[in-house]
């Protein structure tokens, strides 16, 4: 009697602590897209999307912003998916048991949880010191080399998967691996290599630290790959430190347009990811 | 004993149905198709092969130890098989003749599976595993350096336990072999191989108005019959089976059988199964393993009715297993 009651207690102790313990975590998540939503919303309007980061004190937007960071995502997954989706498959497929995979997977972990500034700081000394300047292609290099370990990552996961039945068939039928891979288990495990890529999509939009290091911030529309290029997340570093009212006005409406389009990439990937399991069962 | 064992096979072993023999012509004309012969050799030898082999083989049963046939498609001799330093196949020699089905049985974990993935040897894809001993197709070695490993597997097809289609369209899925080993030259060629395959695996009449749609959308024995249309389009000499009804319901079973009986009109059929009944229903010889070893191998009439070794006569009499 007395230990059932023991037992209960602590029962209720527990779930009482988690509750309290959620409820902590989702304040500070509300009150975060709160003040976002209050303060990015009053500077949200068309000319954001029309027009160039402006000089302080005048009215402007952030389209070179909003360019340059759709830019520099694309470039960068585009170097970094394929990277990555190759060697998570060498991961899934070829290598699965070698000692090689084993130390690759290590390295990828370690790539994975590495801070984001030491990889900009990498691509400083690999490309913006050698070529003597800021440029995009430097911010989308860095980019790249974030998307790829969580590419390999997703890749290998979704591959393995796939069943070895499957693969086995497409095997006995005289298919050699690499044919088996593109024609049976790509389009088995598509949507979750889909979702892999998207994620490491919504993962590279909002780093900062690289792209201070790299393609850093340019105050006029540029296209050029080899020239610094303005881009979201650096803008608003910038203007939300400084002391001009309209910049930190445009940092807030920056800083939501970036989380509003995670969101809506985390959404897609998770309606993926669903659809997924749900044709699987 | 033997009485419950003569009664097995006695029940089970049906003569071949008359719907069976009733359904062979009528579907080679009906369907109208061009019966497509990519290796015509196989076809020709069609006729004098069955007689002989038949004929033939249950004369050498009463002579030998039943392990060989004459004139086999597959001769396999002293074949072992390691899975690192444990031994899964110990010293089995066993031919498989042409235009049978060879039925495999023996408790579980004694190698039947693994015997299987020797002819068409899925065991190198298996990390760990080696095999010794030799394995003859046609009289030649399949582990010969020359002998490309694809093309072994186009003429061994496979079926499995699961069935497993692949993720694509039920024509696609047929068309998947002919496709990689380009054995059709025009898009009406495919389209004959795919629907000839379709009709000899009794499905054709099911999906022939959802080709496009996929091919997991079926029923399991549908998708069973599938991955059997999917093994003979490439036209194989041989096609194993790993338990391939152990996944279905009786009706579906019964239709695999009838297509098991049908087939051994033109390949030869290696099949494993758990089900004495279905071995006495679809072999023609049977092959008792026991904990790697092949303990005995005959006609399967000899072997349900009188089995030689202590072990087998266990088994089939449900004393052990
Ligand atoms: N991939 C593998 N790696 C290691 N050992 C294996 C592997 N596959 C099979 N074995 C072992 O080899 C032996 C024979 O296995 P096999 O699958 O051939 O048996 P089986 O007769 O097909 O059994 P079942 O009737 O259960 O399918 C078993 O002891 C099994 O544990
Ligand atoms: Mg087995």
């Amino acid at each position: 009697m007395t230990r059932r009651t023991v037992r209960r207690l602590v029962n209720y102790l527990a779930l009482g602590l988690s509750g309290v313990a959620t409820a902590v975590g989702l304040f500070f998540l509300f009150a975060i897209l709160w003040t976002l939503l209050r303060n990015g919303l009053a500077g949200m309007s068309f000319s954001l999307f029309t027009e160039m980061t402006p000089p302080p004190g005048s009215s402007g937007g952030l389209l070179n912003a909003i360019y340059g960071s759709v830019v520099m995502t694309l470039v960068g997954i585009l170097i970094g998916g394929p990277i990555g989706m190759l060697a998570g498959t060498y991961l899934a497929e070829y290598g699965r048991a070698s000692r090689l995979s084993a130390v690759i997977r290590f390295v990828n972990d370690v790539l994975l949880s590495a801070p984001s500034i030491i990889i900009g700081l990498f691509v400083y000394e690999l490309l913006v010191i050698r070529m003597g300047h800021f440029s995009a292609i430097a911010g989308a290099v860095a980019l790249a080399i974030i998307a790829m370990p969580v590419t390999v990552r997703t890749t290998e996961d979704m591959l393995n998967l796939v069943p070895q039945g499957m693969k086995d068939a497409s095997t006995a039928m005289g298919a050699y691996p690499w044919r088996t891979i593109t024609s049976v288990i790509y389009p088995a495990a598509r949507s979750g290599i889909v979702t892999g890529l998207l994620l490491a999509v919504a993962r590279i939009s909002g780093e900062t630290a690289p792209l201070l290091f790299t393609a850093l911030n340019n105050q006029f529309w540029s296209t050029k790959l080899t020239a610094p290029m303005a881009n979201l997340p650096v803008v608003i570093y910038q203007f939300a430190l400084s002391p001009y009212p309209n910049w930190q006005k445009l940092a807030w409406s920056g800083a939501l347009l970036i989380t509003l389009s995670i969101l809506v990439l985390s959404i897609t990937a998770r309606v993926v990811v669903s659809s997924l399991q749900g044709g699987r069962r | 004993m033997a009485n419950t064992a003569d009664g097995q096979s006695g029940a089970g072993r049906a003569p071949p149905s008359p719907a069976t023999t009733a359904g062979d012509p009528a579907r080679d004309t009906a369907g109208g198709q061009p019966r497509f012969s990519l290796r015509p050799e196989v076809g020709l030898k069609k006729p004098s092969g069955r007689v002989a082999a038949a004929g033939a083989g249950e004369a050498s049963v009463e002579v030998s130890d039943g392990a060989t046939v004459p004139d086999p498609v597959f001769s396999c001799h002293d074949v072992n098989v390691f899975y690192g330093a444990k031994q899964a196949l110990k010293n089995v020699s066993v031919d498989v003749g042409r235009r049978q089905v060879l039925a495999m049985i023996g408790p579980s974990g004694c190698g039947k599976s693994t015997f299987l993935r020797c002819l068409n040897r899925m065991n190198d894809t298996i990390p760990g595993a080696r095999v010794t001993g030799t394995i003859r197709l046609d009289g030649r070695d399949i582990h010969d350096p020359a002998l490309d490993v694809v093309q072994l597997r186009a003429r061994v097809g496979m079926v499995f336990q699961k069935p497993n289609p692949f993720p694509k369209s039920i024509y696609d899925n047929v068309a998947y072999g002919p496709r990689i080993h380009g054995l059709a030259r025009s898009r009406t060629q495919l389209d004959d191989i795919v629907c000839s395959s379709l009709t000899r695996a009794g499905l054709w009449d099911e999906v022939k108005d959802r080709l496009a749609s996929p091919g997991t959308g079926l029923s399991g024995g549908q998708q069973q019959r599938l991955c059997i249309a999917r093994t003979i389009a490439v036209q194989p000499e041989v096609i194993l089976m790993d338990e391939p009804c152990s996944a279905l319901d009786p009706v579906a079973t019964a239709k695999i059988e009838d297509l098991i009986d049908q087939l051994r009109g033109s390949y030869a059929i290696v099949i494993v199964t758990h089900s004495m009944q279905q071995a006495a229903r679809v072999s023609q010889r049977t092959a008792y393993f026991h904990l790697g070893e092949l303990v005995e191998v005959g006609e399967t009439d000899r072997v349900f009715t009188n089995p030689r070794h202590r072990l087998t006569e266990d088994y089939i009499t449900g004393r052990f297993g």
